[in-house]
């Protein structure tokens, strides 16, 4: 690529001390970073992009999960348990609702534009993303946060006993940074295995290697199967158009549903079917179910979600195109590191972690939270996990004491074990990775003997990237990078071929009901070797086929 | 995919150089430049940063698509989605006239 070279031990390198850093500016990240300067802590926050345009929700338009408090608040929460497939908490979620709405009153307080409905009151549920984000840079900037964009993280350091702090490179000064810190939150998003889609260019899996390696548990990476639909070739995987679509083949065709009608809805329960019909063949769509109106609302109101079209110079409303659907991995899957404390910390002592970076489980269960539940819980772990970094860091003020003690724990991707193979880019990798996890006849429709094979593969894989794979100068980042969606793609098939069920986002051919004795988290940790718990022991006649 | 910078358009504030998240640009001393366009994750944003709507990013995610400068100018499409969601001259706006509250129904 097109970086220079740097000495990374050269004298030209960041070095900071801060109470509590957080590694992620996404609105997880910001909302740390507020919550922890608040509690008094000097914060410092590096995104691998900008914080304003980086993560899911800058390019996007986000509703949240907005319960105002009252007496039917319990049994909205109940409602939607009865869609998580058995596997949130209603603890959790009657939390999060509290914490998100507390805190969608404090941007209304700070002046945040919300809508207004025709009664005049506020709509304080929609938060329109390169706003929203363009707002919480402002706040995160006034509460007196050192913010370092274009810096991404690539491990985390530690004494030993608890984290203290995370070291990177500055791509565009091309220079290495440091940061000692009492405490760290890890607010990385989730990971789409570089699949081109709103976002995700940086959401590629760091926080997970990172804290794996220092030993945290990840939860809920089966939870990899949800897929978005998209006009074909673009990056906008934004469901909401597709609720008023009818289906076709090339030339027009109407694609006949299970019951003989014509397939529509592309966020209902007929998505299997269409998920189906593109596997056989190229799949068209046209928005004809929007009424006038509601085609108007839409244009407005999703304006990202209309740009390909006109640029493109079609009318979806009358046109015929085609879609595809792209792999969203754990950024609108459920998976992540395994949150363990009240406050969002992980299992490992002064590592927390916030929003799409932490598993969901508790809050969405099997079923992706895109939608609704991930951004508010985006800001309420986001939130809980900047007040317990900064109380953490209280408690453990060290400083200068433990820097000597500190040490970096990255691995693949940053230190092989072996010399490094001219064949072998973090492209190729990525390519590779890719071929397993992202195709919908193996990731959508799961089977037992196919995840074996891919388990293979990315056993192979690994094994070439712990020993070859590295990169030089800021290009590190790349092979890091890598090196994180590869791990992520073996936990995700390894906690997949462990859950001899169909659940939620997970489907397996091989075994199609739920099955109650899996109504629990499958829990993965290791790096190099990995550990699955919390699969119940095989069920009589049940064996792996 | 981000496809044209216009120097006739560019001030050369190098404001799309520091917010892209995906680091595509490189800083020249004049007009930027394209120095990574397959990191591009065809998120728009660069475009309605830009004070003087001078970058264009085409639809297409997956390759770059060839448009010229003079097409683009043509069918008026320099600034489109800056319009559509109301920000100005690189400042956002807009957001408070969102109707989104009428079609959240049912996204999942
Ligand atoms: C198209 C789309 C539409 C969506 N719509 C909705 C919706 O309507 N409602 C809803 O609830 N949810 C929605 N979601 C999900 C929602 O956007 C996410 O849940 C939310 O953005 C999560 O916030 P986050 O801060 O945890 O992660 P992100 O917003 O993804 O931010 C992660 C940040 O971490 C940074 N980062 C990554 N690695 C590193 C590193 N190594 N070093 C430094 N920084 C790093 C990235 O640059 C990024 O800024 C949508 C998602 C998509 C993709
Ligand atoms: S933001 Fe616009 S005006 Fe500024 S340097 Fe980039 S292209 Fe030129
Ligand atoms: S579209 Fe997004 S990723 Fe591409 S150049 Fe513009 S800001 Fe960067």
């Amino acid at each position: 690529m097109s970086s220079k070279q740097t000495d990374p031990s050269g004298s030209d390198r960041l070095q900071l001390e801060a109470d509590v850093l957080v590694i992620g500016g996404g609105p997880s990240g910001a909302w740390a970073a507020l919550a922890a300067a608040e509690n008094g802590a000097k914060v410092v926050l590096a995104d691998k992009g900008y914080l304003g345009t980086s993560g899911a929700t800058a390019p996007s338009n986000t509703g949240t999960w907005c319960v105002a408090p009252g007496e039917d608040r319990a049994q909205i929460v109940e409602r939607r348990w009865q869609r998580t497939a058995g596997l949130a908490d209603p603890r959790w979620m009657l939390r999060c609702v509290d914490r998100a709405y507390e805190n969608l009153l404090k941007l209304v307080e700070w002046g945040y534009p919300f809508p207004s409905e025709d009664d005049g009151k506020l709509y304080i549920a929609n938060l329109r993303g390169p706003d929203y984000m363009a707002f919480m840079r402002r706040r995160v900037l006034l509460a007196g946060v050192t913010v370092l964009d274009q810096h991404p993280a690539l491990e985390l350091l530690s004494n030993g006993e608890t984290v203290t702090g995370a070291a990177g490179v500055d791509r565009q000064r091309h220079r290495d940074w440091r940061v000692d810190a009492s405490a760290v939150v890890l607010a990385t998003g989730g990971c789409a295995f570089h699949e081109r889609i709103l976002g995700a260019t940086g959401l590629t899996g760091d926080g997970y290697l990172m804290a794996a390696e220092a030993g945290a548990t990840l939860s809920g990476m089966e939870f990899t199967g949800k897929y978005t639909l998209a006009p074909h070739g673009s990056s906008l995987n934004k469901g909401l158009p597709f609720r008023w679509a009818t289906f076709y083949r090339e030339g027009g065709a109407e694609i006949i549903n299970s019951d003989g009608e014509p397939l529509r809805n592309g966020i209902g329960e007929r998505e299997k079917e269409i998920a189906r019909a593109m596997i056989e063949a190229p799949v068209y769509a046209r928005l004809d179910q929007a009424e006038p109106a509601l085609q108007d609302w839409l244009r407005q109101g999703q304006p990202n979600c209309f740009v390909p079209y006109s640029r493109m110079g079609i009318n979806p409303f009358k046109d015929l195109f085609r879609v595809t659907f792209k792999a969203e991995g754990t950024v609108r899957g459920t998976g992540g590191i395994r949150v363990a404390t009240a406050d969002c910390g992980t299992d490992v002592p002064g590592l927390y972690v916030a929003g799409d970076a932490a598993s969901r489980e508790n809050m969405t269960g099997a079923v992706s939270g895109g939608g609704a539940v991930n951004s508010s819980w985006a800001i309420a772990s986001g939130w809980w996990s900047g007040q317990g970094a900064s109380q953490f860091a209280r408690r453990h003020e060290q400083r200068s004491a433990f820097r000597s003690a500190s040490k970096p724990l990255g691995e693949a991707g940053l230190r092989p074990t072996g010399t490094t193979k001219p064949g072998l880019t973090a492209r190729d990798v990525v390519a590779a990775v890719q071929a397993e996890v992202l195709p919908l006849e193996k990731n959508y429709f799961r089977d037992g003997n196919r995840l074996e094979i891919s388990r293979l593969t990315l056993d192979t894989l690994w094994h070439d990237v712990r020993h070859h794979l590295a990169g030089t100068g800021v290009d590190r980042y790349r092979s890091r990078e890598a090196a994180a969606i590869a791990a992520t793609g073996r936990w995700s098939v390894n906690a997949a071929l462990a859950r001899q069920e169909s659940r939620g986002m997970h489907r397996r051919a091989d075994f199609k009901t739920s099955d109650p004795a899996f109504t629990r988290p499958i829990l993965v940790s290791g790096v190099d070797d990995i550990r699955v718990e919390g699969s119940p022991p095989l069920q009589h006649g049940k064996e792996l086929a | 995919m981000i496809e044209v910078i216009s120097g006739n358009r560019c001030i050369e504030c190098d404001i799309c150089v520091k917010v892209c998240p995906a680091n595509v640009f490189d800083k020249t001393g004049g007009v930027p430049v394209i120095a990574r366009q397959d990191d591009c994750q065809t998120c728009f944003l660069c475009e309605i940063y830009c004070p003087t709507d001078a970058l264009y990013v085409a639809e297409y995610a997956d390759g770059p698509i060839a448009i010229t400068e003079a097409e683009i100018d043509e069918r008026d499409l320099f600034g489109s989605y800056s319009r559509a969601l109301g920000w100005k001259r690189g400042k956002p706006g807009g957001t408070q006239f969102d109707p989104t509250h009428r079609i959240r129904v049912a996204q999942v």
